[in-house]
């Protein structure tokens, strides 16, 4: 008891004492914890050596804590974080409410022209900078060259659903630990639905149409829906419902996948020696097509943004100019190697021959970037931007109850008509109470 | 004795915490309540009306809400049976004399400290993984398929989960209660030559009544609101096969930013919260003013 | 020893097979640390690795090197201990007036406090995130020890409730008859009895408060962030990560974990809930 009470008190007073006067500006980035974030705040002495006068504080979280801390904290303006890493799906909506601050003192040398267009204009509202990428993504597939070789599988165009299915079943073979195809399975609008989406936009689906009516009941989204089931359900890995991102890249590092068709970001990942068991038998290739080519991969990236009324805009700018700069990518660079610097953002990236050399996937990521338009991403007329995703706040929630009914599908505890009817009437209750119709 | 004076100075003693307590609940409690008439959204500020019953009526009849309500039931209800059946039988192994009891002791209760989202990491990626997880192993070894715990028994994997959480706490107060047996007694009517298994059920079982009843209690306050193992592990899927109350308020609150709607369902889950409330205070009532 | 075996061989018998149960309730933290220990790969392995893998503590030094654990785990010290320590003010007064001069509505006080545990918290958090960013409590030590001390408020005030009930009233009025004010009764008579009753309850909210997970994470950025918040960055990171999620979990419970092992005796000796009579 007495003990307890002593360490109790210890404790108290050691929190009393490390309440120290800082003179310095304090810069609090909240952060998620993928792989090249943690590489940027290992790097955080560059910054600070640079900038004395700026010391920064790190909130890395798991990606939905930390969507959900960083909106509740701007909405209700709480004024927690001076830097917030957010997605191309808030932006554009938080530009719009006023809720970022406008970029506009990144620098001289900052040379926003070299940013990729399709980026550039997704960060942007009326040509002006309100967020800054740190690294951005299409989707593309990933393969085992050493496996289609075997099967004597060679790919000349762009493949479509169709073929892929047709491969996943002569590359699956379970008992030897390789499943035919990895895909995302795990519910959630930024995990299973960035892939369906685009599927059902290869299928010439569309998540709303003119009237923002959902179409989950068409045949296209049937068409889709049961095309990723009988892939994925039939030529998968076990537990493929709770697969996200990481979970397939372990699959595929450890040679466990056939295909996987994913971000482009993964490509620096699957092609690295020292966590890839199959570094030198990848392949790249584009997303695959059905009915159409429109839409079939997706537009992706993560960036940093200041929250109006934050007292820090200056430092926060020379921050993020900091971050997302072309040095930035030498610096990592230099210290990693080129593999590993943020890819997707910058031009000059893809004109830079040591990148090109350390990076054979660079091509095809170039390639899946420019395809990809968030305006025009589906076969048929639609209201809203963005190609996995559709920028109204409402998404966010739809997005995830739709996830999780097409996971129930995947995992056979709903059948493909009724984890569309289902989706059907959720969204349609959810657009109907928010006032569309 | 001063009756009077001695009641005074109880209520004095006891007004701030009950003052206090009251203003935690009633400011953000009418705070709730007034969202709950509005339609607020988040993400659309500037945009509040008074909408009355319209966010009770959307959570009502939202199909979500009762695939939960009977989720919430099912997992307090079995995490409750599981723990109380298996804090008996573990309570009455640890009461006999075995080597190193003290220390079993200490691995018994080890779960009730660890903190639910390391409990659902843990189990989720190195337990139940169906490629790389313990039980996938042990499955495959007896050549067996592996379970895919989260797709094939999402709930059953989630009440396993906070089973094993709570089974120490169940286990903690009734051991304590079964050393506070009366040992004559036993010994009297082993005399009279009753077996081990009447023994458990007209001695022991009677004589364990209100510890059950405490642990039914405490342990159904902090079920009803079992959050950390479904975020983790399943996101309430798939479908809505681990959706509870508790979590379908946040994918209200925190997925779709619908003040409004997650105030009406908070307030919805307090009546129901009251409900079982109601419940355990008939159950108290007979078990603890004995 | 409460019962004894009549033949060694069914003691030994018995033994074994209750060791066998506790350890495979014991089995998931023991896998855990385990891990914590192997390198990626080796944690993946299947079959998996027991003991004949390269014992390597580069997870640790990981974990430590993406975030300053200290600061978490202070953090988690200053607020499951501070927040017991304001509870045990409160919870004590309140709950001697209620066992000592009961009246008729004590017992409905005492249900509706419990009652107010049962709401979902997420139902009020946009109302308590409004209040605390107008107080500046946001990322406050005293802000979140507030909240994690309304939170286990019931339950401290139930607990001590049911402890102090069981005090036999004849001592009070013996003291009394000498002439004992009310403090001095409190301080030399009951107090000391009442001891064990308020270790555990302050034992018993070290924990709950430690592992309360959802004020914690979302009411907290930095300066107050405690362990619930550390973890919530490793719950799903990036390529293999088995090892270093386990070792920044061993992390996160180890504190909590020892310190109710060696506690654990007066811990047990008030958890009764007036169970035990």
């Amino acid at each position: 008891m007495k003990h307890v009470m002593g360490v109790a008190l210890c404790a108290l007073l050691a929190g009393g004492v490390s309440f120290t006067a800082n003179a310095q500006t304090k810069l609090t980035i909240a952060t998620v914890n993928n792989g090249d974030m943690i590489r940027m705040q290992k790097l955080t002495d560059d910054f600070t050596a640079k900038h004395p006068d700026i010391s920064l504080e790190w909130v890395t979280l798991e990606e939905n804590t930390l969507r959900q801390r960083v909106t509740t904290d701007i909405a209700t303006k709480g004024g927690q974080y001076d830097v917030m890493t957010i997605g191309t799906y808030e932006v554009p909506i938080w530009s719009e409410k006023g809720w970022l601050a406008p970029l506009d003192q990144l620098g001289a040398d900052y040379d926003e022209a070299d940013i990729m267009p399709a980026i550039r204009s997704a960060v942007s509202q009326d040509g002006q900078l309100y967020a800054a990428p740190f690294y951005a993504e299409s989707s593309m597939m990933m393969y085992r060259t050493d496996l289609f070789e075997a099967a004597g599988i060679t790919i000349t165009d762009r493949l479509t659903w169709d073929q892929t299915l047709d491969i996943a079943k002569k590359l699956h073979d379970p008992a030897n630990g390789v499943y035919g195809i990895c895909l995302r399975g795990k519910a959630g609008w930024g995990e299973n639905m960035a892939l369906i989406t685009t599927m059902g936009n290869a299928y010439g689906a569309r998540l709303f149409n003119e009237e923002w009516k959902p179409e989950f009941d068409g045949p296209e989204w049937k068409a889709a829906l049961s095309m990723y089931v009988d892939i994925l359900g039939n030529y998968g890995p076990p537990g493929a419902t709770s697969n996200g991102f990481n979970e397939n890249l372990s699959l595929f590092n450890s040679g466990k996948c056939g295909m996987w068709i994913d971000a482009t970001v993964a490509a620096s990942f699957v092609s690295n020696p020292a966590e890839s068991t199959v570094a030198d038998k990848v392949g790249f290739t584009e997303a695959p097509c059905a009915e159409t080519c429109t839409g079939a991969n997706w537009l992706w990236a993560w960036n940093l943004g200041i929250p109006t009324g934050s007292q820090k805009v200056e430092a926060a700018q020379k921050f993020i100019a900091w971050a997302t700069s072309k040095e930035y990518l030498e610096l990592v660079a230099s210290k990693e190697g080129w593999a590993n610097v943020p890819p997707g953002t910058r031009i000059s990236l893809y004109n830079n021959p040591k990148y090109l050399e350390a990076a054979p996937f660079a091509d095809e990521t170039l390639l899946a970037i420019d395809s990809a338009d968030p305006i025009n991403s589906t076969l048929k007329p639609k209201p809203y931007v963005g190609v996995q995703f559709a920028a109204i706040p409402e998404f966010q929630g739809i997005g995830t109850t739709v996830g999780q009914q097409f996971s129930a599908a995947l995992g056979g505890s709903s059948s493909i008509e009724d984890a569309l009817a289902s989706a059907q009437s959720s969204t349609d209750r959810t657009m109907q109470r928010a006032g569309y119709y | 004795m001063s009756t009077r004076s001695s009641t005074l100075t109880g209520r004095i003693m006891a007004a701030p915490s009950i003052i206090i307590l009251f203003l935690w609940m009633i400011v953000p409690l009418g705070m709730t309540i007034y969202f709950s008439f509005l339609r607020y959204n988040l993400l659309m500020p500037g945009m509040e009306e008074w909408t009355g019953l319209d966010n009770y009526y959307f959570f009502l009849t939202d199909p979500a809400f009762f695939a939960s309500l009977a989720n919430t039931l099912l997992l307090v209800g079995s995490v409750l049976i599981i723990t109380v059946v298996g804090g008996i039988l573990l309570g009455l192994m640890l009461d006999q004399a075995i080597f190193g009891r003290g220390i079993l002791r200490l691995l018994i209760i080890a779960p009730f400290f660890i903190m639910p989202t390391v409990n659902a990491l843990v189990w989720k990626n190195l337990l139940m993984h169906p490629v790389s997880g313990m039980f996938a192993w042990i499955a495959t070894s007896f050549g067996l398929q592996p379970i895919d715990w989260f797709s094939e028994a999402p709930l059953t994997a989630i009440i396993i989960m906070v089973a094993w959480q709570w089974l120490p706490f169940a286990v903690l107060i009734l051991l304590t209660a079964l050393q506070s047996l009366d040992r004559d007694q036993r010994e009297a009517a082993q005399m009279d030559g009753a077996g081990p298994i009447s023994i458990f059920f007209y001695i022991t079982l009677p004589h364990l009544g209100r510890a059950i009843t405490v642990v039914i209690l405490i342990e159904t306050i902090f079920l009803l609101t079992v959050f950390a193992e479904i975020f983790v592990t399943t996101g309430g899927g798939p479908g809505l096969a681990t959706t509870n109350i508790a979590f379908l308020v946040y994918t209200q609150a925190l997925l779709q930013y619908d003040i409004g709607g997650a105030s009406a369902g908070g307030i919805v889950a307090v009546i129901l919260a009251n409900i079982v409330a109601i419940f355990l205070v008939r159950l108290i009532g007979k078990n603890l003013d004995r | 020893m409460e019962k004894t075996f009549k033949s060694p061989l069914k003691h030994i018998a018995f033994s074994v097979f209750a060791w066998l149960v506790g350890l495979m309730i014991f089995f998931p933290i023991f896998w855990m640390v385990l891990t914590s220990f192997k390198s990626e790969l080796d944690a993946i392995s299947m079959p998996p690795m027991f003991f004949d893998f390269d014992w390597t503590l580069a997870n640790y030094v990981e974990v430590q090197a993406r975030s300053n654990y200290f600061k978490f785990a202070m953090n988690s010290v200053v607020l499951s201990v501070g927040s017991t320590l304001i509870g045990l003010v409160f919870a004590v007064t309140c709950a001697w007036a209620m066992a000592f001069s009961p009246t008729k509505r004590t017992k409905n006080a005492l249900l509706w406090m419990l009652s107010t545990k049962m709401m979902p918290p997420v139902g009020v958090l946009v109302p308590i995130y409004l209040v605390f960013r107008d107080w500046g409590l946001l990322d406050n030590r005293f802000g979140i020890m507030m909240v994690l001390f309304l939170m286990n408020l019931p339950i401290m005030v139930w607990m001590l409730y049911t402890y102090f009930k069981e005090i036999p009233k004849d001592i009070l009025e013996a003291a009394r008859m000498d002439g004992a004010t009310m403090p001095k009764e409190i301080l030399f008579v009951l107090l000391p009895m009442a001891v064990p009753g308020i270790a555990s309850t302050m034992l018993l909210n070290i924990i709950l408060a430690w592992n309360e997970a959802f004020w914690t994470l979302n009411l907290t950025t930095s300066d107050a962030a405690p362990l619930t918040a550390f973890i919530a960055s490793y719950s799903s990171p990036e390529g293999l990560f088995w090892a270093k999620l386990s070792a920044a979990s061993t992390m996160a419970v180890a504190p909590i974990l020892i310190i109710g092992w060696f506690s654990q005796k007066q811990l047990v000796r008030g958890l009764t809930f007036g169970a035990v009579k």
